[in-house]
């Protein structure tokens, strides 16, 4: 991809820094013009109840969902609420997330708390690329969805979902930790319903 | 005697083990396609996490950092050879005094040196 390329330019000067920054951030833009699709193939399944689990899998989705480990990923406000979901109150290590892993190799969750703005999305597009497989994405607030109050702006990008695919929306301005932990449950019940053994 | 090393044989045995398991799991689980396999550039380069070093990689750190880490290595490793003396003490007896006492002293006297020469002051 011309993104990665220009990543391992080798530059020596400052304004050639922020002419190669600038023109990355110009080619991600371009190529984002319209949203990724969201990861909701499972729906329609569970619709149509052609979901069959084999208990291999059964038993590989319950490690899943019983070790998510998110990866440091909070540009913004919304972040002192996931800070608060961690924190003793709410306590998310109940469901086995208690260690925000501060390198994407080794995490496997995305929680994007917070505006997102276009100088700052290559970086978060490459802490996903980085991450591990299988991945997921929670966008959480307002801005993660659709930009929120900044959705006009123009160096705001109008949801996380135009630079990745995202599993799951949790809604608020900011949404309460409550919500967060409604919105972890949800994903919990799409990684129960995963099939990978074909 | 033989057989009080059959205690680290086992451990040789499930330490061996223990490492071909956790080099051959991932083989397993993509031989089963129990972990999708996307690959892309950014996660197969060799490059860790983070971003990539930008500009220029001739960044000069203050030279007085080496000069605390040097005095602070030399003091550690003393006070962990002090430990040591203290624990042996009784059999060791007023040779080992003495002989720690020079060692103590050597150090002292680079530590001294290094005082008067101002390193200690940051300016």
């Amino acid at each position: 991809m011309e993104i990665d390329k220009r990543h391992r330019l080798h530059i020596y000067s400052d304004e050639e820094l922020d002419k190669n920054e600038g023109e990355i951030i110009e080619l991600l833009k371009a190529a984002s013009q319209q949203p990724v699709p969201d990861q909701d193939e499972w729906l329609d399944e569970q619709l149509r109840r052609n979901i069959l689990v084999t208990s291999v899998e059964i038993l590989l989705n319950a490690a899943r969902c019983a070790s998510l480990w998110p990866v440091v990923c909070f540009p913004a406000c919304c972040a002192f609420e996931f800070i608060t979901t961690a924190a003793s109150r709410f306590d998310i290590s109940r469901f086995g997330m208690e260690i925000i892993r501060a390198s994407p190799r080794q995490a496997d969750l995305m929680i994007t708390a917070g505006t997102l703005t276009w100088k700052n999305a290559p970086n978060v597009r490459r802490v996903y690329d980085q991450m591990a497989e299988p991945k997921w994405v929670i966008a959480m607030g307002a801005c993660a969805i659709s930009g929120g109050i900044f959705s006009g702006s123009y160096s705001v990008v109008p949801g996380y979902n135009r630079i990745i695919p995202v599993d799951v929306y949790v809604p608020g301005c900011p949404p309460r930790p409550e919500a967060l932990l409604y919105g972890i449950e949800q994903l919990r019940r799409k990684i129960s319903s995963l099939q990978f053994l074909a | 005697m033989l057989a009080n090393y059959g205690n680290v044989g086992l451990f040789l045995v499930v330490a061996v083990l223990f490492a071909i398991t956790t080099i051959l799991l991932p083989v397993f689980l993509r031989y089963f396609r129990i972990v999708p396999h996307k690959p892309n550039p950014v996660k197969n380069s060799p490059y860790e996490c983070g971003m990539e070093t930008a500009g220029k990689t001739w960044v000069q750190f203050n030279f007085r950092y080496y000069f605390y880490a040097l005095i602070f290595v030399a003091l550690d490793v003393m006070v962990f050879f002090l430990y040591l003396f203290a624990v042996g003490l009784r059999e060791i007896k007023i040779f080992g005094l003495i002989e720690i006492a020079v060692f103590v002293l050597v150090i002292a006297v680079g530590y001294i040196y290094a005082w008067k020469k101002k390193v200690l002051e940051w300016k």
